[in-house]
């Protein structure tokens, strides 16, 4: 496969015959039709619920008319601002922590001789299949102020009665934050360190640079924007992940504006209050990805995405276990001991009495699957609209980015920008916007799996049109001209070049949405009906009564079958689908 | 008409024109090469024909049916044509076999049969030991074999062939052209081959169309193109030449410090006044001292520079008289150091009158 000539395959897109008028009923041909049906869909999905969302923040809940109202009761209150100030401040702390995981060991395993570096990296890819909400879980079982793990030990090996440490305050819901999401740091930030060539390294060394020097003023300065955008995006992330708050931040008594927004959402209804609310959140998101795309597309960032050359590795020496035992301290907290008192908890009676064998059972499984009202329903409608919205979404993705690639409609791109724009839009954000377009009647499709599936769709639609797009660029327009000289038509071309050739990006797309929609809990949250809960709903539910063995049960069955899912798509798509950046 | 016949076409993008008023008649079973410099309209001209644009202005025709006009055109897949592409296209996820067999199974031919003939023609290109294998696990040059069976075993109507060899390397190249004239010369297929390289033009056309900006410059065979350009641009483009400007009398074209009689060069000329002339360096020879011969022009003069080319001498000659400068090919064995005094002859035969 070859992109060589991208620029040629452009270029010929652009042949426009001279313009001439056209009566309005000759431009209803199949194609204009089909440019109207996407174009259609995408209002849907996006447009609309958006456009609602901004309409109702400035509309009068009562007369309908227009108002400042909702502004003035979402930031006339001080807690509301200080729940603002607060989401900032965490968000900002979340991202001096997750750089501290992210880069070391992007480092580590891109650049060292550090021993156990597929280890490290098979660990923070857990990291992306574990839920935040079941990491923040599993730290409340290891550091709840009185019972968990970590303080009942010190409790018995020092006699003392004082917690030693507390995931209920702003640095549990900073670390839990953070171990959530410092996945995408390392993602990008090994594939910068990927791209370097070793060469400029070398350079730095001739002129007499040492190792260390080398890497503090070469090296470092080559992934800086590599960093800052991840920087960004992690901020990001924190900001609007819902589920983490809701376990830790009530109890820790520190309000942040997602669980504003819940309570805004709770009895009695303002919706429109919580619209006013989202509005920062929605644009504090699009200047911050503004400002990352310009500084990616900064010339300091060329260097780095040049031809990947030879890339050396750095002799630690002594020191690489040094690195080593870092690694290992990160992905413990972040994976290994989150996930293992989870898995134990899920077979225990009790998770406070530890470990015995007395305490084993299998009834809080049998619980979740049989006894409990909504679990096993929402098991299975996870796992549904999981593959509900990743099919629709890389059907609906790859549709426009073909057209779009091939420029076969005129104003393709306002399909294409229409299809990542939902990038920008906080998933909780977007629960709003669906909430208010779409949840009341006339639409009324509150409390139906249809709401949640569009909304899902909507949230994934970008990861799914990079991703397509990037697969039909791939394929040299030639791929397809060949197929139509030799006598077929354009679909014989899509059937026989085109889909197999695309097979495996998407079948990957596939899995990168799938393995978040099956967990997504910001977007589902005001969506859910009595009767369409989700599991990551219900198990904040669970843990909401109380229930923190049967919630590690749901958690590792869902886990459970998102690693099955991943591991066949592994075996077919080969290991490293995932570490690398779409 | 039989053959393919292009009439007055063109294809205009916003304001540039990238054809023109392109008429072109290819006989069914001829071999035509077009030539021309980057972004002349090549390229265009092979994809109106393939049907992958259509055209502007004017048709194509292929045994009298129209197949491209302004007012709609048939599409690719109908035309029976194939096309070898520069970036091989050869499908990735199809074997060998697979990939020569796939027009052939397009049309619905019965499996032994098409397995007879993908077999032939894997033998014909000699890549029958490898049609097993992917085209990941193949070098450049058998991707382009692949491409080459693959477009002539469906025995089209017309070939098209888009500077099929620019991406492989110079030894390849010289295989690959007398490998696509080998096929040419077996299966007689109606072929249109872009190049901008006029040695592989030379090598495998009956006949070249030399374009520029847009427009047929000459079409002719490639003796004809070079010994008898037709303009400026095709004298020039096609190896190398001197251009000479004079003025025609009544029976002589006085050049700066000689006269040539009407009657003595290759071509008739019509109308007085101001006229140019090409002389390629290969139709003039230097020596070192004066050869009377009545045929041919003896001019006095030395030599201003030498260069050795290993097959050729490359000299600059200046006349004595009127100063003109000359670019004269000899043979090695004739050497002239720089500044010498020398002779140089020209065959008048070989002057050519060009249009500017
Ligand atoms: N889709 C297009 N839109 C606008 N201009 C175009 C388009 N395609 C070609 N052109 C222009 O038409 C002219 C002819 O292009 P064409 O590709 O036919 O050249 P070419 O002779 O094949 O050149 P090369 O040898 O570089 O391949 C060029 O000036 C080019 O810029
Ligand atoms: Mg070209």
């Amino acid at each position: 496969m070859t992109s060589v000539s991208d620029t040629d395959a452009m270029s010929w897109s652009k042949d426009e015959p001279a313009k001439v008028r056209v009566p309005w009923h000759q431009r209803l041909q199949p194609a204009n039709l089909l440019w109207l049906f996407l174009a259609g869909i995408l209002v849907v999905l996006i447009i609309a619920p958006m456009w609602t969302l901004v309409v109702s923040s400035f509309t009068d809940a009562k007369t309908g008319g227009w108002t400042l109202h909702n502004y003035v009761e979402a930031y006339g209150k001080e807690r509301h601002i200080t729940a603002l100030t607060n989401t900032l401040k965490m968000g900002a702390a979340v991202v001096v922590l997750k750089l501290l995981f992210g880069v070391p060991l992007a480092w580590a395993c891109t650049r060292t001789d550090m021993p156990g570096r597929n280890f490290v990296r098979y660990s923070v890819f857990g990291a992306f299949i574990m839920p935040p909400y079941l990491a923040g879980v599993g730290w409340i079982l290891l550091a709840g102020p009185n019972t968990g793990w970590i303080n009942k030990i010190w409790h018995s090996l020092t006699g003392a009665t004082e917690p030693l440490v507390n995931v209920f305050s702003f640095g549990g819901l900073v670390l839990v934050t953070a171990i959530g999401g410092f996945f995408l740091v390392f993602v990008l930030v090994s594939s910068a360190f990927e791209m370097i060539n070793s060469e400029m390294e070398d350079a730095a060394n001739i002129l007499g640079a040492g190792p260390f020097k080398t890497a503090m003023k070469v090296t470092f300065p080559l992934v800086m924007p590599a960093i800052i955008g991840a920087a960004l995006l992690s901020f990001l992330g924190a900001i609007a992940l819902y589920g983490v708050p809701a376990l830790i931040s009530i109890p820790a008594r520190y309000p942040v504006v997602v669980i504003q927004l819940t309570e805004f959402f709770s009895f009695p209804l303002r919706l429109e209050v919580a619209a006013a609310y989202s509005i920062p959140l929605l644009l504090i998101t699009a200047a911050l990805l503004g400002l990352q795309k310009l500084i990616l597309r900064r010339k300091g960032y060329v260097a780095v995405s040049g031809k990947g050359g030879e890339r050396r590795i750095v002799k630690l020496g002594r020191w690489r276990w040094v690195l080593f035992a870092y690694c290992m301290i990160v992905v413990s907290l972040a994976v290994i001991m989150p996930l293992f008192v989870l898995l134990l908890a899920a077979f225990s009676q009790s998770w406070t009495t530890g470990f015995s064998l007395d305490n084993f059972t299998l009834s809080n499984f049998h619980y979740v699957l049989f006894e409990h009202s909504s679990s096993q329903k929402a098991l299975i409608g996870s796992v549904g609209l999981g593959i509900a919205a990743a099919t629709v979404a890389i059907v609906l993705a790859l549709f426009i980015a073909y057209i779009v690639q091939r420029k076969l409609l005129p104003f393709s791109g306002v399909l294409a920008f229409l299809a990542v724009s939902p990038y920008v839009v906080p998933g909780i954000v977007l629960a709003i916007g669906f909430y208010a377009a779409y949840a009341l009647p006339p639409v009324a499709l509150y409390g139906t799996y249809m709401i949640l599936a569009l909304a899902f769709i909507t949230r994934f639609l970008p990861i799914a049109f990079t991703t397509s797009s990037a697969g039909v660029r791939s394929i040299h327009p030639e791929m397809e001209e060949a197929v139509r000289i030799l006598g077929g038509g354009r679909t014989t071309a899509i059937r026989h070049v085109v889909g197999p050739l695309l097979k495996r990006t998407l079948a990957g797309g596939w899995l990168l949405i799938f393995v978040p929609a099956a967990q997504e809990l910001s977007t589902a949250i005001f969506l859910v009906g009595p009767t369409t809960r989700v599991v990551s709903v219900v198990l904040l539910d669970l843990s909401e009564e109380g229930e923190l063995e049967k919630l590690a049960a749901l958690g590792s069955l869902l886990l459970i079958i998102i690693v099955a899912v991943v591991a066949l798509g592994m075996r077919y798509l080969g290991r490293d689908f995932m570490l690398r950046r779409s | 008409m039989d053959g393919l016949v292009l009439r007055k076409l063109g294809r205009r993008f916003g304001a540039v024109d990238a054809v023109l008023d392109f008429d072109l008649h290819i006989k069914p079973g001829e071999f035509v090469s077009l030539l021309g410099p980057s972004g002349c309209g090549k390229t265009t001209t092979l994809r109106m024909i393939a049907g992958f644009i259509d055209p502007t202005s004017g048709s194509i025709e292929l045994d009298g049916k129209i197949l491209s006009a302004p007012s709609g055109s048939v599409p690719p897949e109908k035309r029976g044509m194939s096309m070898i592409f520069q970036s091989y296209a050869i499908w990735p996820n199809m074997t060998v076999a697979e990939n020569v067999a796939f027009g052939l199974n397009l049309r619905k031919l019965p499996a032994d049969e098409v397995k007879k003939r993908v077999g032939a023609v894997l033998e014909t290109v000699r890549m029958s030991h490898l049609a097993d294998r992917y085209p990941a696990e193949l070098s450049g040059g058998q991707q382009q074999r692949v491409a080459l069976a693959r477009a002539v075993v469906i025995r089209p109507a017309v070939l098209l062939l888009d500077e099929p060899l620019s991406n492989l390397d110079a030894n390849l190249r010289e295989e690959m052209r007398f490998e696509i004239k080998r096929m040419h010369d077996e299966f007689k297929i109606t072929s249109v081959y872009v190049t901008h390289d006029q040695g592989e033009a030379m090598v495998t056309s009956d006949r070249i169309a030399v374009m520029n900006n847009g427009r047929l410059e000459q079409i002719d065979t490639p003796y004809a193109l070079y010994s008898r350009p037709k303009t400026r641009f095709v004298a020039s483009f096609i190896g190398r030449t001197n251009f000479l400007s004079g003025n025609r009398g009544n029976s002589m074209i006085d050049f700066a410090g000689f006269s040539v009689p009407l009657g003595m060069i290759g071509e008739e000329v019509t109308g007085g006044g101001p006229i140019t002339v090409s002389i390629r360096p290969q139709a003039m020879k230097l020596s070192a001292t004066e050869i009377a011969k009545d045929k041919a022009i003896n001019l006095p003069g030395s030599v201003k520079q030498s260069s050795f080319l290993g097959e050729t001498w490359d000299y600059v000659f200046q006349s004595r008289d009127g100063g003109l400068q000359f670019r004269v090919a000899a043979p090695p064995a004739d050497v002239f150091p720089v500044g010498a005094p020398a002779w140089l002859q020209i065959d008048p035969a070989q002057i050519v009158p060009i249009a500017d």
